[in-house]
């Protein structure tokens, strides 16, 4: 055999090489979107039968009476996250402000060290938190100490985008504010953040999203409830934990209405990430323009 | 220019000694100079010669940036802008700025960039008059007067810069800084700023840096030239009538640099 | 021309802008202590625990309410047990997927696939815990179960009853919740290796397939690694969908199919129906435990990941 014919069949069996390893490749990443299909799919399928107009809107049957809703926790999630989000924005934007204005030095990068660090906390060890400020002193659950957690949860994700937000305004912006003679305060308020908005307020979908179908937290501070309860200050329904709560149970009307809850879940998630992608596309075009 | 000549002139601004720092850098140094009220003065020189960063001196922009120091005095009728007590926020309102590059304030209206920092407690009728008054100043009012509620991004980078002039006009500032303001601009948009320049100088002090001499030839009474020394720091060379400092410049490094130039 | 961002202290004299600065403190001050109470809110919850069983806390296997004998061992083989499986999964599939995505898949196909995947961040926990309760745990109790043991059933790894829910379930519910964080970020870094060094690989006359895994791949290692360190912290505390499908028995059973128990998952069963103060606290070092792990875990993935982006 030549040396030529020993070359062209290293060459061949390196192509084939490749074209496997490409192929594996895109089963992998097939994979992986394939399992979000298979996710989504299954829960339509299943959630879809579950829900209808009383699903929506009625309070849970005790076990054993059919039919009954998760209305309670869906108006419990809203207030939660509500709250939450009031809380969380202040101190957010704050922080984002501090950190851009007086972006350099010790102090700033341990701040930023300790957002990133909070960023990995386990939801269950904020849920713990929580718990020991607002749950054990007062001796009883509470939704205010559901939105304290989220609270927790949505910070670091504000702080970090709220910063390169502002950052991202030109300089000269800022300096033409300044020049006409206005505070740091109203150019800060009144002409950089307002600039900032498009991308602040994509985070904050964002971390919505990302508080809207957390659990573990919910177990010990809102814990649940089987009425409309609209006082922050006592247990309240939650639709996440009302899922968890009635997948695991052995039920199957309930272990349908959890696919149903399961459903609406997703479709709230699903479009606040969604918005929150349109929202970004516009702020990248403000910004450009 | 001589302190014989100084004294008969009416000075509103005046530097004594002025040095400018980013961190330890040196960039501006000891540069005493006074400024004729209602006429324009160019400052002139090569990039790196610390001409911007005198002019942002001059209403205690300079300050704002990181690590940046300002030494030495400026008088703004006499009294000096970086004594103790003085706030800076006030002396900006009473000296304007225009950047290189257009800055409309993004998220505002056309109407309200103009109107952001102009006098307080106005009525609508009165707002909407003082809009116009500077709009028409800036020489852009019969442009965007139909379309005063929309964003000012929509306009081009010329209107942009006379969007910036009038809301600085606005202010009723008594200095107007003009910091390169057609370095951005097409020669069309050009000729529009060096036109409204020169009617701006009717009312306002202005100080404007440019890097191109025959602008400064064109729109200025005063022309001051810099240049960095040695070590990068910029020095004022020479301050004179325009008309003289081009035709005969006292200085023979002013004389190699328009003559470099020119031509 | 690159315009200047913010990079300047800005001085506060009027006394409006000193007020400014004065929330502006107060709201970061505020955000500081916040995170370094939930710390001292742990120690503090946890102390009586720590006093009563020291660091054998860590090492000791019975976990007994009734007699009020407290060890984390069997958590801590579940959460790692779990956690690997997850990672293991989680990288070989996230980093192959990166690679297509940022070496070989057209833009028509990169895009999308890309949303896809990271949507797939965006599911709530708990519909990850749902569909592997009603759908992978059967799966795996009736398919991947029976099959695995005909062949593998002899090591103790695969033993035992199938239940269906168990560690393996766990670990592959966990890695498809972290796939998304290892392709998304493995993909950045991958994208970011120059052309340069692709180039010249191709110019030697190595195939695509070659200079992906033998120079690209090499050369991305260290961020590759942070974002399985990221997803490894992730899984690490993951709660509700593990709580759902691992069979929470605090047990430690070699075989993968066994139930079991993590640090997470024993908190969200446990908390609220734990009675005695000592139990309370037993707990809540759990939590402590997965505190101090997930801050190291975290640090060190994003100290690699930094050194990459940092440098191109």
């Amino acid at each position: 055999m030549t040396v030529a014919a020993l070359g062209q069949r290293r060459l061949r069996r390196r192509r084939v090489y490749g074209s496997l390893g490409t192929a594996l490749a895109l089963l992998c990443a097939l994979l992986a979107a394939g399992a979000l299909l298979a996710i989504l799919g299954y829960v339509i399928v299943q959630g879809a039968g579950a829900i209808n107009w009383s699903f929506l809107t009625a309070l849970p049957h005790p076990v054993g009476v059919p039919g009954g809703g998760v209305g309670n926790g869906i108006l419990g999630t809203v207030i939660i996250i509500a709250i939450a989000t009031a809380m969380a924005v202040p101190i957010g934007l704050l922080t984002g402000i501090y950190l851009a204005l007086f972006g350099r030095g010790v102090i700033p990068e341990a701040l930023r060290f300790l957002s990133d660090v909070l960023s990995g906390v386990p939801s269950i060890a904020i849920g713990l938190f929580a718990y020991a400020v607002l749950v054990a002193p007062l001796k009883h659950f509470s939704a205010v100490s559901a939105s304290f957690a989220f609270m927790m949860l949505m910070l670091p994700l504000l702080v970090r985008t709220s910063e390169q937000a502002i950052r991202s305004v030109p300089q000269t912006v800022r300096e033409g504010a300044l020049a006409l003679g206005m505070s740091n305060l109203r150019a800060t308020v009144g002409i950089v953040l307002p600039t900032a908005r498009p991308a602040i307020i994509t985070a904050l979908l964002l971390a919505i999203a990302r508080v809207t179908g957390e659990t573990a937290p919910l177990l010990f501070t809102a814990f649940g409830s089987q009425f409309w309860e609209t006082n922050p200050n006592n247990p309240m329904a939650v639709l996440a934990l009302q899922v968890f709560t009635y997948a695991i149970s052995p039920y199957p009307n309930w272990q349908a209405q959890a696919w149903g809850g399961a459903l609406l879940l997703i479709v709230a998630v699903l479009v606040l990430s969604l918005g929150a992608r349109l929202m970004l596309r516009r702020a990248m075009q403000g910004l450009e323009s | 220019m001589s302190a014989a000549v100084a004294a008969e002139r009416d000075e509103l601004l005046a530097t004594d000694e002025l040095s400018a720092y980013y961190g330890d850098r040196k960039a501006v140094g000891d540069v005493s100079i006074a400024f004729t009220r209602k006429a324009v003065t160019a400052l002139i020189g090569p990039s790196g010669c610390g001409k911007t960063t005198f002019l942002r001196c001059l209403n205690r922009i300079h300050e704002v940036g990181f690590d940046a120091r300002v030494e030495g005095r400026v008088l703004l009728d006499g009294q000096d802008i970086y004594a103790g007590a003085v706030d800076p926020m006030a002396i900006r309102r009473r000296i304007g700025m225009v950047f290189q590059r257009p800055n409309p304030f993004p998220t505002l209206s056309i109407l309200d960039n103009t109107l952001v920092c102009a006098a307080r407690g106005l009525n609508r009728r009165q707002r909407f008059d003082c809009a116009e008054r500077a709009l028409r100043a800036a020489a852009l009012w019969d442009e965007v007067k139909d379309k005063l509620r929309s964003s000012p991004l929509r306009l081009s980078g010329g209107q942009q810069q006379r969007l910036c002039i009038a809301r600085a006009v606005a202010a009723e500032p008594e200095v107007l800084l003009m910091d390169e303001p057609t370095a951005s601009l097409d020669p069309i948009a050009t000729a529009v700023i060096e036109e409204l320049m020169a009617r701006l100088a009717d009312e306002f002090t202005i100080v404007a840096v440019t890097h191109n001499m025959q602008q400064a030839a064109r729109v200025s009474d005063v022309t001051a030239f810099m240049l960095a020394d040695e070590a990068g720091v910029g020095r004022l060379v020479e301050v004179d009538d325009t008309a003289r400092l081009f035709t005969k410049p006292g200085d023979h490094r002013t004389e190699d640099y328009i003559t470099g130039r020119f031509g | 021309m690159v315009q200047p961002r913010f990079r300047r202290v800005a001085r506060f004299v009027s006394p409006a802008d000193r007020g400014f600065a004065a929330v502006v403190y107060g709201g970061s001050i505020l955000f500081a202590l916040l995170i370094i109470g939930l710390f001292i809110e742990l120690v503090l919850g946890s102390w009586p625990s720590i006093a009563a069983f020291g660091p054998s806390f860590i090492w000791k296997s019975s976990w007994d309410p009734i007699t009020s004998n407290f060890g984390a061992l069997p958590m801590i083989y579940g959460t790692v047990v779990t956690s690997l499986i997850a990672i293991v999964l989680a990288a070989v599939i996230g980093i192959m997927a990166a690679v297509f995505l940022a070496d070989f898949a057209p833009r028509w196909l990169s895009a999308p696939l890309s949303f896809l995947i990271e949507l797939l961040a965006a599911v709530p926990s708990v519909v990850y815990g749902l569909w592997g309760l009603f759908v992978l745990a059967p799966f795996v109790r009736t398919a991947i179960g029976p099959a695995v043991q005909k062949v593998l059933g002899w090591t103790p790894l695969f033993s035992g009853p199938v239940y269906g829910v168990g560690l393996l379930t766990a670990g592959i519910i966990l890695a498809l919740m972290i796939v998304p964080t290892v392709t998304a970020i493995s993909r950045d870094v991958v994208a970011a290796i120059s052309r340069d060094l692709r180039e010249a690989s191709m110019a030697l006359g190595a195939t695509k397939w070659e200079t992906a895994t033998r120079v690209v791949l090499p050369a991305a290692r260290v961020g590759i690694f942070g974002s399985c360190v990221l997803g490894l912290g992730r899984a690490l505390g993951e709660t509700i969908a593990v709580t759902m499908v691992i069979g929470n028995r605090p047990e430690i059973s070699a075989s993968l199919f066994a139930p079991s128990y993590t640090l997470a998952s024993v908190i969200a069963n446990e908390f609220t129906e734990a009675t005695t103060s000592i139990y309370i606290s037993a707990l809540i070092e759990l939590g402590l435990i997965l505190f101090v792990v997930s801050i190291v875990v975290n640090a060190l993935a994003r100290l690699m990941i930094w050194s990459v982006r940092g440098s191109t």
